[in-house]
């Protein structure tokens, strides 16, 4: 059902635009795609759409059809949607094929940046890139005679400022909602921190003081939180921003456009972008990728087509119909204000998620256990220890660690 | 009638059963004590990944499933006995927590402390809706003939309602500064954050629940009221009995095997409470059984999932369900015997 309204609000929008030139060849081959269901993908998917044959399945729930649906032989849809960690089920299973003949055939636009490549052999085809950074409202930084904060220690100060001006709810927002948003924020500061997952054979390594530094920090901003912060995710960040209730935020730069729709936000303008918050070592952020894969179990004529409509889709008349929408990695996308943060962030060095089979397990791990240390029922370094031990069990069951 | 005939007609939903509830349970039964897993090989792998304007390759230890010749993950299935159990209820640190004399360390055990919402759920709803479900019944059948109709549609309401709509509408209503809480700020002048401790969403949890199911145990009752034998009514109101009396004496224990009726059921879809965590996503505050076995089952982003636990986790909840049953059953049984002696 949302499936069909997203393809009718796609057919729409590419009416309404009209602005995308159609596409340079005629599919005649039946092709689908299964993606997440974000903005930057409506945008690719339409554009794919243009070449015909095409239907697109856009899901926020993809990642737990597609190693299935990919694994048949043959495989339900062609082309798939992945980022980092999701792309690391269909690799292991082999379901997904390497690029480097099409890349050569129909590929000469592409940067060697967007080629994904595993020992050599690229697998995907990154689109865009995407990361926590600060969102600040500069009208109450301004207000207040604060500087951009650049350390954890200075969001803390000017949240203490601005709690103590009282000009908004609460000053700090967070993705704190129980699950992987709460393990995201973990991995970001840990990485922060300088700190590795893990030592040899899988085992778990985050009970130490990098990592009791990074769960200290989050603490410290949940006193300037709203004290729901448990059940708060992305978009509900993003509405307090939008909805003038918090000042500043550790948020995903592809929800930076939405602070400036005049259609939700009643703050446009008002919310500048800058670098994540330094840790002791990197940003506070890491860095993930969203991009296309095409299946293993399909024939080569339909290979052959379904790389050709994905080019289409991610070609130059795309991002430059859809700019801002995404921090995009295509050939022609010019930065806006919105980028800024994305962009100091990695340039300041943010290291990019380590996607991995255990890494997967870890970060349920990590959503499941941080909980009861912000609530104060245990302690840091117990709570690290029960974490590694609640990925010890799943570890071993998965018989990732013997 | 004839075997032949009864077979027949009965054979379609044995099947169905067969096929549906008893295979099923039984291939969880025996996927509680075996783990599948894939054959890992530890290789040295390069990944290369955007930064935003060169590439950021690293060389690091991966470990990667192996495949055979048909490109398919190589997997060993071993029986482990009862230890996805053990991993599921962690007995060794339940009982270090319990002679510790810590209830912090026991509800730090992720089984124990779904157990103790679970039951406190199950139990402290049960006598709710049973009252409230009463109550309802009651003024339904007294009220006017003309307003009866409207009556048990509007009560009912709350019972057509899907479970996961109706807890994300209670979530919304209750989020931030939602409609309600805005409403109840205003009336006791201070900030409210209803989703902020465990003890107001649990209270949110049982009155979610007790509006939902009591349509369900009322629409029992006031069927069981159509047949409350009037004669003993009328005698009962010449001896002079009273209004409560009456309820107390005739009409409860008239009702008292649709009240068992009702228990049972309630106790087997509560002890299942699954909708209001999701809805409510309350689970960094309190999370429920039918859950736990949830979040074993659900892939990880790396495509990761505990069948092993999950499946004993769920046979766990079984064997929950008819413990909690037994009462009620013994005294079904025992009601049978003596009816038919």
């Amino acid at each position: 059902m949302l499936f069909r309204k997203i393809l009718v609000a796609g057919a729409m929008s590419l009416v309404a635009t009209g602005a995308w030139a159609s596409c340079a060849f005629e599919n005649k081959v039946p092709l689908k795609s299964l993606s997440a269901a974000f903005e930057a993908w409506k945008a690719v998917t339409s554009a794919m759409a243009e070449c015909g044959n095409f239907t697109a399945e856009l899901d926020q729930e993809f990642r737990e059809k597609q190693p299935a649906a990919f694994a048949a032989n043959p495989a339900l849809y062609q082309i798939g949607g992945v980022a980092n960690s999701t792309m690391v089920p269909l690799l292991n299973a082999g379901t997904i094929r390497p690029l480097d003949e099409y890349v050569a055939k129909y590929g000469q636009q592409l940067k060697p940046n967007q080629l994904i490549k595993v020992d050599g052999k690229t697998y995907a085809i990154a689109m865009m890139v995407n990361n926590q950074h600060l969102m600040y409202r500069s009208d109450i930084l301004e207000d207040l005679g604060i500087p951009v904060p650049k350390t954890w220690d200075d969001v803390l100060a000017a949240a203490e400022k601005i709690k103590a001006a009282g000009v908004v709810d609460y000053p700090l927002g967070g993705t704190f909602k129980t699950g992987w948003n709460l393990g995201e924020e973990f991995v970001n500061n840990y990485l922060g921190e300088g700190g590795e997952f893990f030592g040899p054979g899988n085992s778990p390594a985050i009970n130490n003081e990098k990592g009791v530094r990074a769960l200290e920090i989050m603490k410290a901003m949940t006193a300037y939180m709203d004290p729901e912060y448990l059940v708060s995710d992305s978009t509900y960040v993003q509405q307090q921003f939008q909805q003038g209730k918090i000042a500043m935020a550790n948020l995903w730069a592809s929800r930076a456009a939405a602070m400036d729709d005049p259609a939700e936000s009643q703050v446009v303008g008002k919310v500048k972008m800058a670098s994540a918050p330094m840790g002791s070592v990197r940003p506070a952020s890491s860095l993930w990728w969203d991009g296309v894969v095409f299946a293993t179990n399909m024939t080569e004529e339909q290979a052959d087509a379904a790389f050709r409509v994905a080019m289409e889709g991610l070609d130059r008349e795309m991002v430059e119909a859809n700019n801002d929408v995404a921090v995009w990695l295509i050939e022609g996308y010019k930065p806006g204000p919105a980028a800024e943060g994305a962009i100091a962030t990695a340039n300041n060095g943010a290291v990019p998620y380590p996607a991995s089979g255990p890494m997967g397990i870890m970060h349920t791990a990590l959503g499941n256990g941080i909980a009861d240390y912000l609530k104060g029922a245990k302690d840091a370094s117990t709570t690290l220890a029960d974490i590694e031990a609640a990925y010890l069990a799943a570890a071993r069951e998965a018989g990732l660690v013997e | 009638m004839k075997f032949r005939t009864f077979a027949a007609f009965v054979a379609p939903s044995v099947v169905m059963m067969l096929l549906f509830i008893a295979f099923p349970l039984v291939s969880v039964l025996v996927q509680s004590f075996f783990v599948t897993q894939p054959v890992y090989d530890t290789v040295e792998v390069e990944t290369c990944t955007p930064g935003f304007l060169g590439q950021i390759c690293t060389t690091e230890e991966k470990s990667v499933p192996r495949r055979d010749e048909n490109g398919r993950i190589v997997e060993v299935t071993r029986f482990v006995g009862l230890e996805s159990y053990r991993n599921v209820i962690e007995p060794d640190r339940f009982w270090a927590a319990v002679k510790a004399h810590s209830w912090a360390a026991v509800q730090a055990i992720d089984f124990w402390k779904a157990l103790r919402f679970t039951l406190m759920f199950t139990l402290v709803t049960l006598p709710l809706v049973v009252g409230l479900g009463l109550a309802i019944a009651l003024a339904i059948n007294n009220a006017a003939q003309a307003v009866r109709g409207p009556v048990i549609f509007v009560s009912l309401l709350p019972f057509i309602i899907t479970p996961v709509i109706g807890a994300l509408s209670i979530n919304w209503l209750f989020r931030g500064d939602g409609i309600l809480t805005a409403a109840l700020e205003w009336w006791l002048q201070r900030d409210i954050a209803m989703f902020a401790q465990a003890w107001t969403i649990e209270t949110l949890m049982v009155l979610y629940r007790v509006w939902h199911v009591a349509p369900f145990a009322a629409i029992v009752f006031y069927a069981g009221l159509q047949t409350v034998n009037q004669d003993s009514l009328e005698s009962a109101l010449i001896d002079g009995a009273s209004r409560w009396q009456r309820l107390r004496f005739i009409v409860i224990p008239h009702l008292m095997p649709l009240i068992v009726f009702v228990a049972i059921i309630h106790l087997m879809d509560t002890y299942r409470v699954f909708e209001e965590i999701v809805g409510f996503s309350s689970q960094g505050h309190v999370i429920s059984l039918q859950w736990l076995t949830y979040d074993y089952l659900k892939p990880d982003q790396a495509g990761n999932r505990s069948i092993s636990r999950a499946s004993a986790s769920a046979m766990l909840t079984m064997i929950g369900i008819v413990i909690i049953l037994i009462p009620l059953l013994r005294r079904t049984w025992r009601d049978h015997r003596r009816a038919r002696a």
